[in-house]
């Protein structure tokens, strides 16, 4: 070993960076079909395959039918069309894949062909789409032309006080159904209550579950608090299935049950379940996928909750996994189920991966993109914490108006949803002193009103909340009860909303494929189906609702940029006065440099973007100059408004040659007047970051220039800040006042500069 | 009395045709007030789903090319007059290793038969005694 080699590094350092963003906190697994990590296809997976004999069927995938387990045996007997499957099985595989992307193939005739489909079918023809096809596919697919979102509410302390605030205000976000769960399930029958009054407040028809232990979720639904259940899972591999405690029958049973209530019931399955109960029988994660979603479709359900759900985080650790999840959406709404399409459980640290994550699916549309969102923070969510969160509820409102996107939701204002809340938090203590169930102080709603999350608030304990839960169970407290508090205590409009959501039972419309509620009027995939033909067809943004969509908070308007100017006008009035004293000329004076200042500098607008005031722009760019050795004269232009043009005409009227252009933004140049426009001698484009003694050293930099020397050129620091997105949208509207100003040939004007009293 | 089939144009029933819509005990949709609901004269009895409501749902998911949504409909409509206890329990038999034997599912579904006419879902229980027993699922789970 030499001491050349020792001190040889080994590492390139920015592997060590990598190694510190979030992305690395994301552990990634290796393809390996014979232990179940494979997301499209493994060696096991059976070939495509069908026969009948005598009208039944006698095999599928590859399975005679006196072999079938119970899965294969329900599917056969329940989803697969012996009318329909001779054709459709025979159908090349390749096919029908561009019958999916085709936009002249009616989703119709696509779906009935699905009901000959076997699992295995199903699969490899998905299998043949990129994922660009695949998101165009499932637009063109899914059940429901108008796109809808579902968000969780909960938090970690179960409060009712803030489940009643935070259910109002994903409701006024324009969420179509809410999911709570708790962290202790005696606290159910309090969430219950506490969403279901939440939810009436601001508009009715948001849809509420309580996800719970299957028969405690059916009494509160028989109570009348809840109005859809997805709890109902299956799975894709018999083993797994008996370890989740379940047959196809009894899950189906429960699910007729469920009709029997008047409740909205979807399944759930996703990709990784299999796997993460270790019964994957080593098969791809898309077949297993398959059979589950045939399976849900033989037993009658309207729709699933599906696209990984808690297995989506092991399914995204593997090659193609989030492809995966598209492609098992795709066979769902092939499958002409309602599907609330996963984007639930965050299956990422990388906030890149989550953006790229939801984009398909919002440009796409589903009948509920997330199932769902979170809608308050991370650390509130007793689901575990969502793709999406409250956190990042803002980006998405955001995506939604970048891309000109129906997500589901509508941008809230401040004042709205302090009203919400506060509204919420009165109407659920009413409820709660009403019934006799606890009687929250005034210290306890404000509190929670503001809060973002449950850390923020002083609120009943955890043993209020199970005193609470457990009377209104003991006491078989129903809706009509809370109604009836709701209305003694003067919240009649919240009354009246809870009323109609639960009559919605008595008819069963809501209980029709991909059922939701807008404007107080049922809205599915029988009355609202979805009729993609291509462009034009099926679902488009109204022009009311894009605008319901663009109107995001703080938009910057060119009234907005002068009235903040017009503010800060007096201000610089009596720091500096401009005295126009005539058409400028170039001197003879080989020790002057000349600063162009723009046609609004100092007339219209009165400081940089980095909020500089122009007078102290000027005197540090004077006193720089002066302090160099040279002397300063100022220059308005009238016929420009670039930086280029504005410092190459300084220079060309300089007796040194030498001038300094300046936008009232403050980005600026030093300029020569025999070098071509765009061709300075030192530019300053970064205006928000450039700091005042930059300025002054441009002024020291130019008298330099002036006098012949070379000076080292300033730099202006940066760490590569998005300074575009912050400032561009102020930048553009200040420019155009500037260059509204300017008239051709409009002769530049000498100024006379006096600064009053001391620097800002 | 044979009548019209339902169909995709009379859905949803609440808002195009609420006169075929009515709870058990006769009530209409506009009698569902919240006056109504504050003078005691609609109880939470009348807010609940009649089997006819079901079989009409049926009738319109099958007009709409959903034929297992409909069978689906159709056994609710079945377990609408099934109280609450005997769901559960029905349910709770149905999983896995919790009958002891074929017989206890044929003797449930004898009983929603006989007691509450549910033909549907008795057969449906009775299809799965026949394959629970053909993937030995009777054995008892610890």
């Amino acid at each position: 070993m030499t001491e050349d080699s020792h001190a040889r590094p080994n590492r390139w350092k920015r592997f060590s960076d990598w190694d510190e963003r979030p992305l690395r906190l994301d552990k990634f697994a290796a393809e390996d079909a014979a232990n179940g990590f494979s997301a499209f296809k493994s060696p096991f997976d059976p070939k495509p395959g069908f026969s009948l004999g005598a009208g039944v069927v006698e095999s599928m995938d590859g399975i005679g039918s006196q072999d079938f387990d119970m899965i294969d045996f329900f599917i056969a007997r329940y989803h697969l069309d012996p009318e329909i499957a001779p054709e459709a099985m025979a159908m090349p595989s390749l096919e029908v894949a561009r019958m999916l992307v085709d936009m002249n193939v009616p989703r119709t005739e696509l779906v009935r062909l699905a009901h000959g489909m076997t699992p295995a079918k199903l699969a490899e023809v998905v299998s043949h789409l990129s994922s660009l096809e695949i998101a165009f596919a499932y637009s063109k697919m899914r059940a429901r032309q108008t796109p809808g979102n579902q968000a969780h509410v909960t938090n970690a302390k179960d409060d009712p006080l803030q489940m009643a605030a935070d259910a109002a205000t994903a409701v006024a976000f324009g969420f179509d159904e809410i999911e709570t769960t708790m962290r202790v399930a005696r606290n159910s029958w309090s969430n219950a209550v506490a969403c279901a009054v939440g939810a009436a407040v601001g508009r009715w028809g948001t849809l509420f579950q309580c996800s719970s232990e299957e028969a405690e979720e059916l009494k509160i639904g028989m109570a009348g608090f809840t109005s859809y259940a997805e709890t109902v899972s299956v799975y894709g591999t018999e083993k797994s299935f008996v370890d989740g405690d379940d047959t196809p029958w009894s899950k189906a049973f429960l699910a007729a049950a469920y009709a029997s209530r008047g409740i909205k019931m979807r399944c759930t399955s996703g990709a990784g379940s299999e796997l993460l109960m270790g019964f994957h029988d080593r098969k791809s994660l898309l077949y297993l996928e398959a059979r589950c979603l045939c399976l849900q479709r033989a037993m009658g359900a309207q729709g699933t909750q599906n696209g990984g759900i808690d297995g989506a985080p092991v399914t995204c650790t593997v090659p193609g996994g989030m492809r995966e999840l598209m492609a098992e959406n795709l066979i769902a709404v092939w499958l002409d189920l309602e599907c609330a399409s996963g984007n639930d459980a965050r299956a990422t640290e990388s906030e890149i991966r989550v953006g790229a994550k939801i984009l398909p699916y919002l440009v796409a549309g589903s009948d509920l993109i997330c199932s769902g969102f979170g809608s308050i923070l991370k650390y509130d969510n007793s689901f575990n914490a969502s793709l999406l969160n409250g956190e990042e509820l803002e980006d998405y409102l955001v995506l939604q108006r970048d891309f000109e996107a129906d997500g589901g939701l509508t941008p809230v204002g401040e004042t709205r949803v302090m009203e919400l809340r506060a509204r919420a938090v009165d109407a659920i203590s009413a409820v709660l002193e009403e019934l006799g169930l606890a009687k929250p102080t005034n210290d306890m709603k404000l509190s929670v009103v503001a809060a973002s999350g449950s850390d923020e608030t002083r609120t009943f304990s955890g043993r209020d909340v199970a005193m609470i839960s457990e009377a209104i169970y003991a006491r078989s407290i129903t809706v009509i009860d809370v109604i009836k508090a709701l209305a003694a205590r003067g919240f009649g409009e919240e009354a009246e909303n809870l009323l109609k959501l639960v009559r919605l039972r008595v008819s069963g419309d809501y209980l029709q494929t991909s059922a939701v509620v807008r404007d107080g009027r049922i809205v599915s995939a029988v009355n609202n189906p979805n009729d993609y033909q291509g462009p034009g067809t099926g679902y488009r943004l109204s022009e009311d609702r894009r605008e319901e969509i663009a109107a995001i908070r703080d938009v910057l308007t060119r009234q907005e940029v002068l009235r903040v100017e017009a503010a800060y006008r007096p201000a610089e009035v009596a720091r500096i006065a401009y005295r126009t004293i005539g058409p400028a000329a170039a001197t003879r004076n080989e020790r002057e440099v000349v600063i162009g200042i723009s046609p609004a500098f100092g007339l219209k607008l009165f400081q940089t973007v980095a909020g500089h005031p122009l007078s102290a722009i000027l005197r540090v760019l004077i006193a720089g100059i002066t302090e160099g050795g040279c002397a300063a004269r100022v220059v308005r232009m009238r016929h420009t408004a670039d930086t280029s043009f504005l410092g190459l005409s300084a220079a060309r009227l300089a007796g040194s040659g030498i001038g300094i252009g300046i936008q009232a933004k403050g980005t600026a140049v030093i300029h020569q007047k025999d070098r071509l426009p765009h061709n300075n001698l030192e530019l300053f484009s970064n205006s928000p970051i450039t700091k005042l003694e930059h300025y002054k050293r441009m002024g020291l930099n130019a008298a330099a220039y002036a006098l012949g020397e070379m000076p080292e050129p300033v730099i202006v620091p940066t760490r590569g800040e998005a300074m575009g997105s912050r400032y561009h949208a102020k930048v553009s509207l200040i420019y155009a006042i500037e260059t509204e100003m300017t008239s051709e040939g409009a002769e530049p004007e000498e100024i006379d500069v006096t600064f009053i009293g001391a620097a800002a | 009395m044979t009548q019209k089939l339902l169909t995709v144009a009379d859905y949803p029933l609440a808002e195009n045709r609420p006169d075929v819509v009515e709870t058990k005990a006769g009530k209409t949709l506009d009698d569902i007030t919240l006056e109504g609901v504050l003078s005691d004269r609609v109880t939470l009895e009348d807010l609940r789903i009649t089997g006819r409501a079901l079989r009409q749902q049926a009738e319109i998911a099958t007009a709409a090319g959903r034929p297992t949504l409909a069978a689906n409909f159709e056994r609710g409509a079945e377990l609408v007059d099934v109280p609450q206890d005997v769901i559960m329990r029905v349910y709770e038999l149905l999983r896995p290793g919790r009958a002891n034997s074929k017989d206890e599912l044929i003797a449930v579904a004898r009983d929603l038969r006989e007691t509450y006419g549910a033909e549907g879902v008795a057969a449906f229980i009775e299809e799965a005694a026949d394959v629970y027993e053909r993937r030995s699922l009777y054995k008892k789970r610890f």
